[in-house]
């Protein structure tokens, strides 16, 4: 083609860029953790004081505390919860089908602030002590719906005929749906479940509607920090970043580690 | 033989749609059945119904003279080889095999023996560890064959096994699945819309059309002795015609008489007259009990298909000699060619 030169450079170049605009507030965040000064802008040395304040104080520690425990078991009941309906809903009739999926979106699209004043109004007026409590309900109701989501494509691709080659082989449903089914829809029951535990790690409008007695996650605690923000945030932030990138190594990692040993066997 | 299945006035009714409009059916010890027709007759739905996969509307089913109808299929002795095979794609060929043992609690040395004792009978030693999604179909249907029949059970019903294989593979499955159902000496239930698969296969055939049973019998039977038109018609080709009986041994059509062998019928009732196309000779024009014109030869292989146009109607001939394209011929056939089918006669 006449006139058309290509460019060899434009390709790494606008992927450079793109990930650079991504990932450099990141990497400023993780290098002023390091910083020897309280300013979040000015580097004047490196020190790690900011992690050891961290780890000293106790209201953060709490924080990051409340945040894992609520993360994990609202994972878990909201993963469960979700599954089981995904499951029904694909072995319901058309009408239901829609009719629940219908439900199922509602939440989802909803403006958070709509449900956190819900959930605040609904616990307030069944004198419901907010606090701990509250709040994983919360989070597990919040959840769930993805978890949904995220299950049925796996159950659409499922051969239905394998359930029912379980049961003719003896197994009963119970048998059937954890040796033969939910093996079969793993990959969408753990992406559920990622997407349900950072759902639930990072939220700040719901907690902060439904929380009460001085529980806080570490959302809150940041939002409502009195004084300006120290650096103690970045020092947490980089942990949280750190332990992310080795979940995502690992989780990409492993299954492809499993696959090559399969294909090596054959 | 020992009757083993009962089949007792079934009906099936889907939402108004009526699949299986009373079926009677008793399936004896060791046999080999097949329900023979086209799709949507009702033979899977029938199928599904002994594997307790569906309920039926009304009627009862019989295992062993108990009735069946509220067991659940895993508590059922009776395993089944699914159309599209629906194999455990999480697991290996082992593991697939190993299914229903496991299930059973078995102790893994046992289970051990019998999966590679099952692999071998079907062919597939060695394969234990193969992924189940990266096999061949005729590879994935032994594998749901070995899958079912390692748990010993007194029936396999096998709902149109091979209807996903090529042709030269399922000749060789149907050779084998005949040896394996003699090897392990149990019933098998074979449903197929292949003729020639039942036929190849069967020790009895049932055929059945719009929910209901057209006719019960060894592949011989229903081949040469159809009992209705919609039989003659399915079971291979035919020419079937209209004519009148007009005394025992004696019938009428195309305007002639004709000596045959069937006798018992009223005089003068109409009849539907089957002449298989093998049974018709090309013979010259004065030695022939009809007379007509060759329309068209076509080379099948085996055979020549020949179409001869008389006075009345094109008949379908089948022969090793080939004869010359419009050319008149005579027709000829002995009386016992004439298979001879009561118009109200259904099972």
């Amino acid at each position: 083609m006449v006139g058309v030169k290509k460019n060899r450079w434009f390709a790494p170049l606008a992927i450079g860029s793109v990930l650079l605009f991504f990932y450099l507030p990141i990497l400023i965040m993780m290098i002023f953790s390091f910083n020897d000064s309280r300013s979040l802008t000015g580097w004047s040395g490196f020190s790690t004081q900011w992690y050891e304040a961290l780890f000293k104080d106790r209201e953060m520690m709490k924080a990051v505390y409340t945040t894992i425990t609520i993360a994990l078991a609202s994972t878990l009941v909201a993963t469960f919860m979700g599954t089981i309906t995904a499951i029904g809903i694909s072995k319901s009739r058309k009408l239901i089908k829609e009719l629940i999926l219908t439900v199922n979106n509602f939440p989802i699209l909803n403006p958070e602030i709509v449900t956190a004043i819900g959930l605040m109004l609904l616990f307030s007026s069944l004198s419901i002590t907010k606090g701990f409590y509250t709040m994983l309900i919360a989070h597990i109701i919040f959840s769930t719906p993805y978890v949904i989501l995220s299950v049925l494509p796996k159950l659409r691709q499922l051969d239905a005929d394998t359930a029912e080659a379980a049961l003719d082989l003896g197994a009963t449903p119970w048998q059937a749906l954890f040796k033969v089914i939910i093996p079969q829809i793993m990959p969408g029951v753990v992406s559920g479940a990622l997407i349900a535990f950072t759902m639930s790690f990072d939220d700040f409008v719901i907690s902060y509607f439904v929380t009460g007695n001085g529980v806080k996650n570490i959302s809150i605690l940041v939002y409502t920090m009195s004084k300006r923000i120290n650096p103690t945030i970045n020092a947490l932030s980089t942990i949280l970043v750190v332990i992310i990138t080795f979940a995502l190594i690992l989780i990409n990692v492993v299954p492809n580690m499993k696959k090559k040993e399969r294909i090596s066997i054959e | 033989m020992r009757k083993l299945i009962e089949f007792k006035n079934i009906v099936k009714d889907f939402n108004g749609n009526l699949v299986l409009k009373g079926i009677n059916l008793t399936i004896h010890e060791n046999e080999f059945v097949t329900l023979l027709g086209p799709s949507g007759c009702g033979k899977t739905t029938l199928l599904r119904i002994l594997g307790g996969f569906i309920p039926q509307t009304s009627g009862e089913v019989y295992f062993e003279n108990i009735e069946i109808s509220n067991v659940p299929p895993y508590k059922r002795e009776i395993n089944t080889v699914f159309q599209r095979y629906a194999l455990f794609p999480h697991m290996n060929v082992y593991d697939n095999v190993a299914f229903g043992l496991r299930i059973k609690k078995q102790s893994e040395n046992i289970i051990k023996q019998k999966v590679e004792k099952m692999l071998k009978l079907v062919g597939l030693e060695g394969f234990g560890d193969r992924a189940v999604t990266l096999m061949s179909g005729g590879q994935q249907q032994r594998v749901a064959i070995a899958r079912a029949l390692v748990n010993e059970p007194m029936v396999l019903l096998l709902d149109e096994p091979l209807g996903a294989l090529d042709l030269k593979l399922r000749k060789e499955m149907q050779h084998e699945l005949k040896k394996i159902q003699k090897e392990v000496g149990i019933t098998f239930i074979y449903v197929t819309h292949d003729q020639e698969e039942a036929l190849t296969m069967s020790d009895n055939i049932v055929v059945m059309n719009n929910g209901e049973i057209q006719q019960i019998g060894g592949p011989t039977d229903i081949y040469n002795e159809p009992q209705n038109r919609f039989v003659a018609d399915f079971i291979g080709e035919s020419n079937i015609i209209e004519g009148t009986m007009l005394d025992d041994f004696s019938v009428s059509f195309d305007g002639a008489t004709f000596e045959c062998v069937d006798n018992g019928f009223t005089e003068g009732e109409e009849v539907d007259i089957v002449v298989r196309p093998e049974d018709l000779d090309i013979v010259p024009l004065e030695m022939g009990k009809m007379a007509g014109v060759v329309r068209s030869s076509l080379f099948k292989g085996v055979h020549y298909e020949i179409v001869v146009e008389t006075e009345f109607r094109e008949w379908i001939i089948h022969t090793t000699d080939n004869a010359e394209v419009d050319k008149r011929v005579g027709l000829h056939f002995f009386p016992e060619d004439l298979h001879i089918m009561s118009k109200l006669r259904t099972y």
